[in-house]
């Protein structure tokens, strides 16, 4: 023990839930004015373990301290009583609300008439103090990503929180923004508070923490002080195995272009310009990887090519034809495959058994029907061949899609575009969500596309997904293609700073000839 | 000047053919601001018609028919928030059902007192001072009590929503419950509170029609002001006082073809009652079309049950 | 400290036994529900629904009304459960209703010398066109502005009963008939002919035939498959290629022509001429039907001579006094409790013995 101040302790943290343990006497102990990194993968137990100390669930046994004193977070009320508050990935703020009245939902006080400027005034302390600028009166549809962020943390030191959990916080932020961020939880230690960090970002752990804990599959694997540590031995630590090769990558010959963009633009669903004249291209057998921050226009991109956006002007070719604003059915026919980021939303009818799901983009051909009449069996036929080819894990085939984990249902997304005839393949953020096993079944996948000369346009947040795939990279920042990399001219630092808006000497206009 | 008068004399009839409507807006406003379509207006101001009516009969007292109108009304919003809020039932269908279940209980209660005169009925009472300018005094402050029960609930529930602690934590229930739930906002006591209200207003528009609009009882009297109310809601983007002026602009309409019907003007008296309808019809398609761009929508969570996950 | 706490825990699908017993539940629960109102206003429950029961089982007229009740229901309350399936509400059965009756009429009146094989398909041509073209326009809105359907199609009922009253109080007034507003009666050449020898009519052939027709085109054809991706999952059906506003405004014509049908039969068979009082609310009932019926078109034709049982046990039960509202709200009682029972039926009932605690429990997803 000794004279070292702790925060928190949890202490023989279990928690069970029907089919899984998710925390299996997890010990975490999180020094005073410490950023305190909680590593691991997804499903390896940090959510759940973070929500227990926030007093949205409560453990089925171990103890909890804070600051010494023995607690029961009941609640989260009572949690933010004691001063324990998170700042959640997917933000808990009302888009038509403004800074201010985000703040003070909730609190108790003033109890009827609302006069605003007083917590204005107290936001912009805030603000000044933990260098968090932010707009008080602005909505917050109006603020930017990391502009939100801010608000949220706000919102959390405004009720007195000084243990300040993070979850995955720069997941959506530029590079710089990150540095801002980081600026600002070395004031906020600085302070006295105390910053719990979850994350997956070695280079994160390594830069900003204090402390690190890594759990696996709900235990604790490990836990040290950064300083004594390397991001090698934690990453070995965070996946329990040597870390794998990169999959290999035969090389394919390039053909013509199945896609391109000229000077696309388009509005987004508030109305303002979200995309700003995007040129691009894609050619078959190569795939062509989108980098940027999540708000940048990927998903409105994706949206045009697909037909379900309208483009404001510009042009959108599909092997040499044009397609701009054309209907989403005619652009399925023209052979483009497209895997959505919202996969039960969009992708699939999650109420609807796995046959109708699989059969959703081929049931006006021959082979499914005769005129207007469907023929079950060979609906069925074809599916259940579909299902066993990808390994798509189902009591039958008539389960509800919504009752397949995320990776199954991932699997039977890709198996349902894969299996048609096409030339493009619109893959925004395929792996997002999925554990291991799925997320190199996904990629493999992509790769033998790749190999019967499919051409691929692959958005994805992951940089470290892009740089293995990827025979090109482009980088969005606000609606626009900040520059195009090929594989041979790599450079992390040179991505980073096209993602957070800085062109560089590689500029947008050039296409680097994608090379074998 | 004839014209003039006559244009006066519409004008104020607007206003009072508008304040049911209004009332029942203005339930509406709130009950969806919490994020809970409520389709049962027309029955609730049906029950609330027949109950006012009724007991303004039996007891010869208007206050406790007024009450009495309230109280059926809540009750019947209090019906709703159990079925959508509590058992999660679709809100369109709960609401369809409480119409359907209101016309007709309105039309089995009411059985005893059609065409049963009132012994007092809600007399016109003009303001002293203000009913003297001309125009504004007679289209505005001629009226009975619960017309100028509307100039103070329409400011004051704007007051309420835009600059309380209560309006705010309302309108985060309508906008993101999950947010709210988060900050410790009761999700479900305020939707309770909110259909509640919601009923209770209705129900008071309705009395206004039994007891100081015709007065009388009629079987299905609010022909379909109930539903013009859902739509007038629409078309107020959620905000109080363009529910007002959208709810005189029905009046308006309404009275002038009361007018036209009475001066003979040639048109057939049904053409003239399907004006006020077709124009709703029209005013809900241009402003549905025109929306999509303004900044001002509907509640984002209009319409979804609310589940803690 | 240990307490016993009753939980409500979502139920990951309906057991397929609770589907089936939670209609005839639903009825029971209102049937009870409705007891105590006629108790309440100094009813025997009992005897009034023996006088229902008897009034419209008991005998082969009593069977032989019930059906010819159930016609119109049945039409509209299929169109509504079609448009249901795609999650449009259908909401303007009844003014269908009546145009299609006014067009049918209107057919009738211009050709009083005609033969029936000339006339009776073109009132049925134009019964299922004017109730098709009522519907299209609040589908149109819909489909391409996102109008809400519900207000348009239910302020259209009142428009088309105007419409008719107009019509019966004015242009097609029967100068014979002493002011009474109703039109001159129809040729016999126009009366859509019975069955059986009873008042039923070729309107159940109708009937029966669109139940087993659209059965076919829901569960067996592309359309039909159209029909239920767009109603699961909308995005979906449109990231899939599916064009969802053509899909909209063809059901609502097929919904709105079906009503229109309805009407056609009923001014032809029952009514034989133009009056006010075609419908007591057949439009309405029939949203109650769908729902009872979860949409399935068999179930829909058997509730819904169930509800023409209720109606006319309502007319025989109005010897004793009751009056025809407190059928009206029987139905609206039914649909409360067809929303409560299939409620329930989403949760378990658990009784779990759980370490005393306030506060808010919540799911994960990490």
């Amino acid at each position: 023990m000794g004279t070292v101040d702790y925060a928190v302790e949890m202490r023989d943290i279990t928690k069970r839930f029907p089919g899984v343990i998710a925390n299996d006497r997890v010990n975490l102990a999180v020094r005073k004015g410490s950023i305190h990194a909680l590593l691991g993968e997804n499903g390896a137990g940090k959510s759940t373990l973070m929500n227990v100390l926030t007093g949205l669930l409560r453990p089925d046994s171990g103890e909890i301290r804070v600051r010494g004193a023995k607690a029961a977070l009941r609640s989260p009320a009572v949690a933010i009583a004691l001063g324990i508050g998170m700042v959640h990935q997917h933000f808990r703020l009302v888009q038509t609300f403004t800074v201010a009245e985000n703040i003070t939902l909730g609190m108790p006080r003033p109890r009827f008439r609302l006069d605003m400027a007083p917590i204005e005034q107290e936001v912009a302390r805030f603000s000044a103090e933990y260098s968090l600028a932010v707009n008080p009166r602005a909505k917050i549809w109006q603020l930017s990503v990391g502009e939100q962020q801010r608000v949220e943390i706000i919102k959390m030191l405004y009720r007195g929180v000084d243990v300040l959990i993070m979850d995955e916080p720069t997941a959506v932020l530029t590079p710089q923004e990150v540095r801002e961020l980081f600026e600002t939880l070395r004031r906020m230690t600085a302070d006295g508070k105390t910053i719990i960090f979850i994350t997956h970002k070695l280079d994160e752990v390594m830069e900003i923490s204090d402390r690190v804990t890594v759990l696996r599959a709900g235990r604790n694997v490990f836990s040290c002080d950064t300083r004594d540590t390397n991001p090698r031995e934690l990453a070995s630590k965070m996946v329990g195995r040597e870390i794998g090769r990169a999959p290999q990558r035969p090389s394919v010959a390039i053909g013509g272009p199945v896609l391109e963009l000229h000077e696309l633009a388009a509005l987004g669903d508030r109305g303002i310009t979200v995309l700003n004249g995007i040129d691009l291209d894609v050619r078959a057998g190569e795939i062509h990887g989108i980098a940027g921050v999540a708000g940048n226009g990927q998903r409105e991109l994706a949206e045009v090519i697909t037909g379900l956006r309208r483009a404001a002007s510009g042009r959108v070719c599909i092997c040499g034809k044009d397609m701009t604003n054309s209907a989403p059915r005619s652009i399925i026919e023209a052979g483009v495959s497209h895997i959505p980021e919202d996969r039960l939303g969009m992708g699939l009818a999650p109420n609807l058994d796995i046959t109708l799901n699989a059969i959703m983009k081929r049931y006006r051909s021959g082979e499914m029907s005769r005129g207007p009449v469907m023929d079950e069996a060979r609906a069925r036929g074809w599916t259940g061949d579909l299902v066993e080819r990808f390994s798509v894990k189902t009591p039958n085939l008539r389960t509800a899609v919504r009752l397949l984990s995320g990776g199954n249902s991932q699997r039977l997304l890709l198996a349902r575009e894969t299996s048609c005839v096409h030339k493009l393949a619109v893959a925004v953020h395929p792996t997002r969500g999925l554990d291991i096993g799925a997320t190199e079944a996904v990629r493999s996948i992509l790769l033998k596309e790749r190999e019967s000369g499919v051409g691929t346009l692959l958005i994805s947040e992951d940089l470290e997904e892009l740089i293995a795939l990827c025979d090109r990279i482009s980088v969005i920042y606000e609606g626009r293609i900040m520059g195009t990399v090929g594989r041979d001219q790599l450079d992390l630092e040179e991505i980073g700073m096209m993602m957070a808006g800085m062109a560089t000497a590689a500029k947008g206009d050039e296409r680097s000839e994608a090379s074998v | 000047m004839m014209a003039d008068s006559m244009f006066v004399s519409i004008l104020s009839a607007a206003v009072s053919s508008g304040t049911p409507v209004l009332y029942a807006a203005l339930g509406e406003l709130v009950c969806e601001r919490s994020g809970v379509l409520n389709l049962g207006v027309e029955g609730m101001m049906l029950v609330g018609a027949v109950s006012g009516f009724l007991t303004a009969v039996r007891t010869g007292s208007l206050a406790a028919g007024v009450l009495a109108a309230i109280i059926a009304g809540g009750c019947m919003g209090l019906i709703h928030a159990f079925m959508t809020i509590t058992l999660r039932v679709n809100q369109v269908v709960s609401g369809l059902a409480l119409t359907l279940f209101g016309t007709g209980l309105s039309g089995y209660l009411g059985k005893s007192v059609i065409g049963v005169p009132l012994s007092a009925t809600f007399h016109q009472v003009p303001i002293p001072g203000l009913s003297s300018i001309p125009v504004i005094g007679t289209v505005l402050f001629k009226h009975d009590l619960l017309v100028y029960l509307t100039y103070i609930v329409v400011p004051f529930l704007w007051f309420y929503l835009y600059r309380t602690r209560p309006g705010l934590h309302l309108r985060s229930v309508g906008e993101s419950p999950e947010t709210a739930d988060a900050l410790g906002v009761n999700v479900f006591s305020i939707r309770y509170a909110s259909a509640v209200a919601g009923g209770m207003l209705a129900g008071l528009g309705g009395a206004y029609l039994s007891l100081a609009y015709a007065p009388s009882w009629l079987e299905n009297m609010t022909a379909g002001r109930g539903w013009i109310a859902v739509a007038l809601v629409i078309f107020a983007v959620w905000d109080p006082f363009r529910a007002m002026l959208g709810a005189y602009l029905f009046g308006g309409i309404d009275a002038l073809g009361f007018r036209m019907q009475v001066m003979g003007s040639g048109v057939s008296s049904f053409f003239l009652k399907m004006m006020p309808y077709v124009f709703t019809i029209v005013v809900l398609i241009i402003v549905t079309a025109t929306a999509a761009r303004r900044s001002s929508r509907a509640p984002e969570a209009l319409g979804t049950p609310y589940e803690r996950e | 400290m240990n307490a016993l706490k009753l939980v409500f825990e979502k139920r990951e699908a309906v057991s397929p036994a609770y589907k089936f017993i939670s209609p005839l539940l639903a009825i029971v629960m209102s049937l009870v529900l409705g007891a105590i109102f006629l108790l309440a206003s100094g009813f025997s429950p009992l005897k009034v629904y023996y006088y229902m029961w008897w009034g419209a089982f008991s005998d082969w007229y009593g069977i032989s009304e019930t059906l010819v009740t159930s016609i119109p229901i049945m039409l509209c309350a299929l169109g509504v459960a079609l448009a249901a399936k795609m999650l449009l509400w259908n909401v303007g059965a009844e003014g269908q209703f009546h145009m299609g009756a006014c067009a049918a009429a209107w057919v009738a009146l211009s050709m009083p010398g005609a033969p029936a094989w000339q006339v009776l398909p073109l009132m049925v041509l134009a019964g299922m066109a004017a109730g098709a073209l009522w519907a299209l326009l609040p589908a149109v809105p819909r489909a391409y502005l996102g109008v809400n359907e519900i207000i348009t199609t239910l302020l259209l009922n009142y428009v088309a009963i105007y419409w008719v009253e107009y019509l019966v109080h004015g242009p097609w007034r029967d100068p014979v008939s002493l002011n009474f507003p109703l039109s001159a009666p129809f040729s016999d050449a126009a009366r859509l002919p019975f069955l059986f020898g009873t008042r039923i009519h070729w309107g159940l052939v109708f009937a029966l035939a669109a139940a087993a027709l659209i059965w076919f085109v829901l569960g067996r054809t592309k359309w039909g498959y159209e029909v239920t991706v767009i109603g699961e999952n909308p995005r979906a059906a449109r990231y899939a290629g599916m064009n969802i506003e053509r899909n909209i405004v063809l059901s609502m014509c097929i919904a709105g022509a079906l009503a229109g049908l309805g009407g056609m039969a009923e001014i032809s068979a029952i009514a034989g001429r133009m009056t006010r009082q075609l419908s007591p609310g057949y439009g309405y009932s029939a949203i109650i039907v769908a729902w009872l019926g979860k949409l399935n078109p068999w179930a829909v034709a058997l509730v819904s001579v169930l509800f023409g049982g209720l109606l006319v046990g309502g007319y025989s039960a109005q010897v004793i006094g009751v009056t025809a509202a407190s059928v009206n709200m029987l139905q609206g009682l039914m649909l409360f409790c067809v929303l409560a029972t299939e409620a329930l039926g989403r949760y378990r009932v658990r009784i779990v013995r759980e370490v005393a605690r306030a506060g808010k429990e919540v799911g994960v997803d990490g």
